[in-house]
């Protein structure tokens, strides 16, 4: 048995799949450049009011209380997909057929699933939550189905044997149904199909042939005499006896979603709700795949600026430079390192530095560009919006905003095996959420884990994104051998410049300016202990370092000196704690 | 209870409380932060998560390593850039810390006040210690303050007065610190190690009262072996 899954007036359901507001509004979508614009497609309230596909834009928008949509191809690009990820949820086994109809194959999906009339609600309650309206049949062959998706609302199933009973009251235009691809893209081959099925459809309604049931009962050879192969191949679609293989495709795992602002938004509010709307279509769309995202690519196209202004022409993709500089190299939330999903930018864009956000100036469009990575494949919606709303807050667009685009890339679930006697650990999500609030607290780039490079100089170290692993991967690193106390450094950062008095070259008694308490006579001292590198870099450095016990006003504390060789001044880089 | 890390230390309090806040408190050079090493290296060993909030981003990653504390199971938190003022630093942790003890899961948490004026360190009202304290309670977390002195009053459980008895140097143990105790010439000295005195101030954890209790452990510095 084959299910259909067939999306009526698919541009209409595209946008109202985007703008749920709108389905109780009189909606027309038009196309076109402008002044040419032209209507496209219309739902009933629409309808109702007089507007028709060919009208031009201008005498629509004559009509009070018609809503406008530019049609987005980007929109049904996204219902599209919904569409195919809904199929696929319930048989692996589906076909593409048309931009707006999916074809499952439900064979052995009955043990699995339920009956028949259950997968079929299943269906529809699917799509409906991927906010997808939809017509389900289920019938013994493809054609059958899809002419019963295209001709009976809701849900249908054909029982087997009496596919031309049930299909014989539709009308015969239901053969020859409408399609919704890019009029540019499909070019002539498209027109002369669109044609011949008119020629055909005025030929049968000449006959006065209304519905299926009279077209199936034609004589087949006088039918072939006058039509054709294509006169036959109807007849038998007609009957509901037409058989065919599905010919499957393997969804491609693409997850975007766009809108398009019919005013521009320039509080971050109700963009935080637009988001919503587009995270949580996202995230349904994944989980009907069971798969999890560990990336987020958020790209905003701002309202125009007018004039150039050199401030702006900045182009922010962060280099490796930029990350060896103390930055996490693999931000939770952080710099994209890849262009955004828009096409051609203009030439005169320059690279920067300094912006950790990608704002690109061209002479007919901005976009702002902002990637989530998360250290884990995660699925929560309200948990994503949280952390973009904390990266805009930090990283505002600085522009209105016409468009959103967000795209998430597909991961495998993570899979943990829990464990009674496990030590504790924080939960991802959370800890993801804490630290996305700390960053926002003292800065990216200072919260994270440590990682220490391979180099004597000072401060080698950097900053990394900090991941709670699971317990038992990590369980394997840790020791139980027990050490003994390491006497530990406290630093000063930056080190603390400081007054030395000498004799015969070694220090007796120091001065900070910066810190008064740090002065006092040497009662002991070590040293001094050379080190230099770097010096094939244009970093080089030399210096020596001295352990010294000072005698303060109240105690005695234990400092680490340092004489920088190359520039001559004296430090106390930290205290022996 | 759970292993600070220093067998003497564990000797003198049992341990580090879990679900309760410990205050390690004592001068510049007295051991604060060896102990705080110390705690967090054992803490990860045994597979649990820490957090350090730094409010004087004083943490040295080379003696974080040295101590044998697992990187990858430390979080980091660096309060304040260089220009800010402590004020600004304190405002800082208190905010952080109240993210991390609402977040959960971590078997350490460490607040580094050591570094913050007295003065500065005691306008942290009672309240927020009394609320970081609930935090925690009924959890397996360890809540550590170091600092200066004592300004948690009544909220800590457990109080540990550190103080540096002397040093060790490889080629002259000194014992008293003068002015002319410098034996041998500097670049043969190395220092090896700091002997450091713990009392046990207050502890709420046992029902009999708790006499001040000392001891004294060492600590050995990375080179020393």
């Amino acid at each position: 048995m084959f299910a259909c899954i067939f999306v009526p007036n698919f541009p209409v359901a595209a946008v109202f799949r985007a703008e749920p507001e709108l389905r109780a509004r009189a909606v027309a979508i038009f196309e076109g450049k402008p002044p040419l614009e032209k209507v496209f497609a219309v739902n009933q309230g629409a309808a109702r009011m007089g507007i028709t596909p060919g009208m031009t834009k201008a005498q629509a928008e004559l009509c009070s209380g018609l809503t406008l949509r530019p049609r987005s191809l980007l929109q049904e690009s996204a219902a599209h997909a919904a569409l195919l990820d809904c199929a696929q949820s319930f048989s692996p086994c589906v076909e593409d057929a048309a931009v707006d109809t999916a074809l499952v194959d439900l064979e052995g999906m009955e043990s699995l699933l339920g009956t028949l009339p259950e997968i079929a609600r299943g269906i529809f309650r699917v799509a409906a939550d991927l906010g997808l309206d939809v017509n389900v049949a289920v019938a013994s062959n493809p054609d059958a189905s899809v002419l019963a998706a295209r001709g009976l609302s809701g849900v249908t199933v054909v029982s087997p044997g009496k596919e031309g009973e049930s299909l014989g009251s539709l009308p015969v235009e239901v053969l020859f149904a409408e399609r919704w691809e890019n009029k540019e893209s499909a070019g002539k081959r498209k027109e002369d199909e669109q044609k011949e099925s008119a020629r055909l459809l005025a030929t049968l309604e000449r006959w006065g042939i209304h519905n299926l049931r009279a077209l199936a009962a034609l004589p087949e050879v006088a039918l072939s005499e006058r039509l054709g192969q294509e006169g036959l191949r109807l007849q038998q679609l007609a009957r509901g006896a037409a058989s065919r293989t599905l010919v499957p495709v393997e969804a491609p795992a693409v997850f975007e979603e766009a809108i398009e602002l019919e005013y521009p938004i320039v509080l971050l509010e109700p963009l935080a709700f637009l988001l919503n709307r587009l995270l949580e279509q996202i995230c349904a769309r994944l989980a009907s795949r069971a798969l999890n995202t560990q990336e987020l690519r958020l790209t905003l196209e701002l309202q125009n600026l007018t004039g150039a202004d050199p401030q702006l022409d900045i182009f922010g993709i962060p280099s490796e430079s930029d990350e060896g500089q103390s930055r996490r190299s693999s931000l939770a939330v952080g710099h994209s390192q890849s262009l955004p999903a828009f096409g051609a930018f203009a030439n005169d864009r320059r690279p920067t530095t300094n912006d950790a956000s990608q704002h690109f100036v061209s002479g007919r469009q901005n976009k702002f560009c902002r990637t989530l990575r998360l250290p884990l494949p995660m699925l929560d919606s309200k948990l994503f919006l949280k952390l973009l709303q904390l990266d805009l807050n930090a990283h505002p667009p600085g522009a209105p905003i016409t468009k959103i685009h967000l795209a998430a890339e597909p991961a495998r679930p993570r899979s943990a095996q829990g464990g009674l006697f496990l030590p504790p650990s924080p939960e991802p999500e959370k800890l993801e959420l804490t630290l996305a609030r700390i960053a926002a607290l003292v800065g990216e780039a200072r919260v994270g884990s440590l990682e220490l490079l391979d180099t004597h100089r000072a401060e080698g170290f950097r900053m990394r994104q900090f991941v709670a692993a699971a317990p038992e991967a990590s369980r394997q690193k840790s020791s139980t051998e027990e050490r003994s106390a390491v006497a530990a450094l406290r630093l000063f950062r930056p080190p603390l410049r400081i007054n030395v008095t000498l004799e015969n070259g070694e220090p007796i008694a120091l001065v900070c300016s910066k810190k008064k308490e740090v002065q006092g006579s040497v009662l002991w001292k070590a040293g001094p202990w050379r080190g230099s590198g770097d010096w094939w870099e244009r970093e080089a450095w030399a210096r020596d370092e001295w352990d010294i016990a000072l005698q303060t006003v109240d105690t005695v504390v234990l400092y680490r000196l340092v004489h920088d060789l190359l520039g001559g001044a004296w430090f106390v880089e930290g205290t022996y704690d | 209870m759970v292993s600070s890390g220093i067998a003497e230390m564990d000797a003198l309090t049992g341990g580090l409380p879990r679900g309760c806040l410990t205050e390690i408190c004592g001068p510049a050079s007295s051991g604060r932060t060896t102990l705080l090493l110390a705690a967090l290296a054992a803490a990860t060993r045994r597979g649990e998560f820490c957090a350090v909030v730094d409010a004087s981003d004083a943490l040295d990653p080379q003696s974080v390593a040295a101590a044998g504390v697992e990187l990858d199971r430390l979080l980091w938190v660096r309060c304040g850039e260089e220009s800010h003022h402590a004020e600004h630093r304190l405002e800082q942790l208190l905010r952080v810390a109240d993210l991390l003890l609402e977040s959960g899961g971590f078997g350490l948490i460490a607040l580094d006040l050591a570094d913050l004026p007295t003065q500065t360190a005691r306008r942290i009202p009672l309240t927020t210690w009394f609320r970081f304290r609930r935090a925690v309670e009924h959890t397996p977390t360890v809540l550590l303050a170091v600092e200066r002195q004592s300004i948690a009053g009544s909220c800590s459980s457990l109080l540990i007065k550190l103080g540096l008895r002397k040093l060790s140097a490889s080629e002259n143990r000194v014992s008293e610190l003068q002015e002319d105790s410098q034996i041998a010439p500097t670049h043969a000295q190395l220092l090896t190690g700091l002997e450091i005195t713990a009392e046990l101030v207050r502890s709420r954890l046992e029902r009999k009262p708790v006499r001040s209790a000392e001891i004294t452990f060492t600590s050995k510095t990375a080179w020393a072996g």
